[in-house]
């Protein structure tokens, strides 16, 4: 059935995953602003009000609080609700039922109830946007115990991980970047999951472990093909879930290159990226040969004018320069 | 009022007040003594409001609580030695001891979870509510809250949107005109909850919440809207709790002194609910003295083997501190 090199842009892969979900499960359902708007949600929904109505795909006021409350609700009683939030800032409004609720919910309760949902939020970055249309809040859901966090960086992943997310019996925090809408990949037709808590390797290497996440995973790939002709071999990881965090793959690999390098979009300061370096040297520090490096957001608010914006997000170049650095460490 | 029930109904109403407040008080010396150590919000003086209510549902109807939800998690059918071992941190409780007494749920009785968050729930049922109308099934949502909640800006966003889906809920205020230690007239410039749902296009009725006949019929009419399609409602129900906001009385600093003065609290007292709801029984010669007091004994009986059962179960196990964070 499936066409091996079937090619899809990332977010005809959400809305086919979506299609394909609520097509073989009454209980999914498409709740949240926007989801009868491409100027919001690029193409992810096209085409899903037509073929299941608005019972099933519903258009909501500004009322993020309670629409996301609405989700756990409806997953609490059984449905398997997917709702969005076409700027991660927005959902900040939506804190009590995603931390408060959702996340305790199944512990609270002492397992005798569970709360299925996808809480799907999109990072919309860049195009002097500014501080309240751009941030990439990952590590703020990551903190809390009871939520997974997923960041697919391409097409493959996006449909395999919203299918394993819809799928999940817990809260799934689902996150992708506007900034790879358009990127194309291969995705098969049919049905499948990516598993949640699975990274994978990119390009295989020998030197350096660089360790990615959603758009960042695209930059270490440049900047690993790039220094391939410099005879530099580094190993590019893209964890794919934020948490629960792949520790095998990521220890595997920092073993056998003894360094480690992490590209992140978000900030700096208690982050993912210091999250993963916290873990590689509580666990396995005397494979390590060289200082653990982070390429972050500075711990700033995102600016508007495109100026300050081309320094403040990270591209494979800061990446290159970084592993340039690590890489004579060993020789100061 | 009579004619219209028959006795069993009327004498269900008053065994659930009494198995409600039988408990709860049965908690006061525990909680003084330092046995009980979760925070406990008792509901005595609220009663009417849940037994009726839960009286005008069916067991596949569900209901959200609060901070103060004993009485909801009762009257909607849950399980008195799993509540009260909830209460005691046991692994038996309803919630394995993860809980407490603020976090209870019965979900095979429709009772889907009470939390302490003020307002949590309210967009939670909303939820449970939609599932309903997506799924076409016919069964009402009671979202449970108190007066405090009317501050929170989740309530009017919940109502516009059950509103606008014309939603199964009913939004079921339990005014006790206190939010903690704050009196209403400090928490609201006019004084009219009921009205709350009125610019969202919703109807508001307020109730007599220490009449039980008065909160089922109110609550009876609601479900009927409801059912056929016209919800949601708004019901606001007007009550006072006898003891504190938290434990048996306000216990500000350990003082162990209520906040409020003695003889609004007394003023009260003689408007119980119970008392009211008995007076009315003898009246219509549907109970007499002894029957009450056999009810009184049989329930004193199941309050005393619900606290053996949670005294005699054993703690969740230290090595299953982190089971049920995920559901695996």
């Amino acid at each position: 059935m499936s066409l091996k090199n079937r090619k899809l842009q990332y977010s005809l892969a959400i809305n086919e995953a979506i299609h394909q979900m609520m097509e073989i499960d009454e209980s999914v359902f498409l709740i949240g602003q926007g989801v009868k708007s491409p100027w919001y949600v690029g193409n992810t929904a096209r085409g899903l009000l037509e073929r299941f109505g608005d019972e099933r795909v519903i258009d909501t006021p500004v009322s993020e609080n309670a629409i996301t409350g609405a989700a756990v609700g409806a997953a609490i009683a059984g449905m398997r609700p997917i709702v969005v939030h076409p700027r991660m800032d927005f959902m900040m409004y939506a804190m009590d039922p995603i931390i408060n609720e959702s996340a305790n919910w199944h512990y609270m309760f002492g397992g005798n109830s569970t709360v299925p949902v996808v809480i799907w939020s999109i990072i919309n970055r860049g195009g002097e946007q500014a501080a309240q249309h751009s941030q990439s809040l990952h590590t703020l859901c990551a903190h809390i115990p009871g939520l997974k966090v997923v960041m697919p960086a391409t097409p493959y992943d996006v449909k395999g991980l919203m299918i394993a997310a819809i799928k999940d019996d817990n809260p799934v925090i689902y996150i992708d970047d506007r900034w790879l809408y358009n990127l194309e990949g291969d995705v098969p037709e049919e049905i499948y999951s990516v598993p949640i808590g699975k990274g994978i390797i990119c390009k295989k290497g020998k030197d350096i472990t660089l360790v990615s996440v959603s758009y960042m995973a695209i930059e270490a790939i440049k900047a690993a093909e790039y220094l391939k002709k410099e005879g530099i071999d580094v190993e590019v990881i893209d964890l794919r879930s934020v948490k629960p965090i792949d520790k095998e793959l990521l220890f595997e690999s920092v073993k056998k290159t003894g360094r480690l390098i992490i590209a992140d979009c978000g900030w700096k300061t208690c982050g993912f990226a210091a999250e993963i370096s916290a873990m590689v040297c509580e666990n396995i520090f005397e494979y390590l040969k060289s200082p653990i490096a982070r390429i972050t957001l500075p711990d700033t608010p995102a600016p508007a004018s495109f100026a300050l914006e081309k320094v403040y997000y990270p591209k494979s170049d800061n990446i290159i320069a970084k592993i340039q650095e690590v890489l004579k460490w060993e020789t100061k | 009022m009579r004619k219209k029930y028959n006795k069993n109904f009327l004498v269900g109403l008053y065994r659930t007040m009494m198995r409600i407040r039988i408990c709860e008080e049965s908690l006061v010396e525990p909680i003084l003594r330092g046995e009980v150590k979760c925070p406990c919000h008792l509901y005595s003086g609220e009663e009417a409001i849940a037994t009726g209510v839960c009286a005008a549902l069916d067991e596949s109807d569900y209901i959200f609580g609060s901070h103060r939800s004993h009485g909801h998690y009762l009257a909607k059918g849950g399980s008195m030695p799993e509540l009260i071992a909830e209460i005691y941190g046991k692994e038996t409780g309803c919630s394995k001891g993860r809980g407490g007494s603020m976090h209870l749920i019965a979900p095979e009785k429709g009772m889907l979870g009470a939390v302490p968050i003020v307002g949590g729930t309210i967009s939670i049922a909303l939820g449970a509510a939609l599932a309903s109308k997506i799924r076409k099934q016919k069964r009402v949502t009671v979202s449970f809250f108190g007066d405090g909640t009317t501050g929170e800006g989740v309530l009017y966003e919940s109502l516009n949107f059950a509103s606008l889906k014309k939603l199964p809920i009913i939004f079921a205020c339990e005014n006790n005109l206190y939010s903690t230690h704050l009196p209403i007239r400090e928490c609201r410039l006019q004084n009219n909850i009921f009205k709350t749902g009125v610019p969202f296009g919703i109807p508001g009725d307020r109730v007599d919440g220490n009449n039980v006949l008065k909160v089922y019929e109110s609550t009876k009419a609601a479900v009927e809207i409801c059912k056929k399609g016209n919800g949601p409602v708004f019901i606001e129900f007007l009550t006072y709790r006898l003891r504190g906001h938290v434990g048996p009385d306000d216990n500000i600093h350990g003082m162990r002194t209520d906040i409020r003065p003695k003889e609004e609290i007394e003023r009260w007292q003689k408007k119980d609910p119970i008392k009211r709801y008995e007076r009315f029984l003898f009246k219509n010669k549907i109970l007499v003295k002894q029957e009450v007091e056999m009810i009184r004994k049989e329930v004193e009986q199941e309050v005393n083997n619900s606290f053996a059962f949670a005294l005699s179960s054993s703690y969740p196990k230290e090595m299953e501190l982190t089971k049920y964070v995920f559901k695996e």
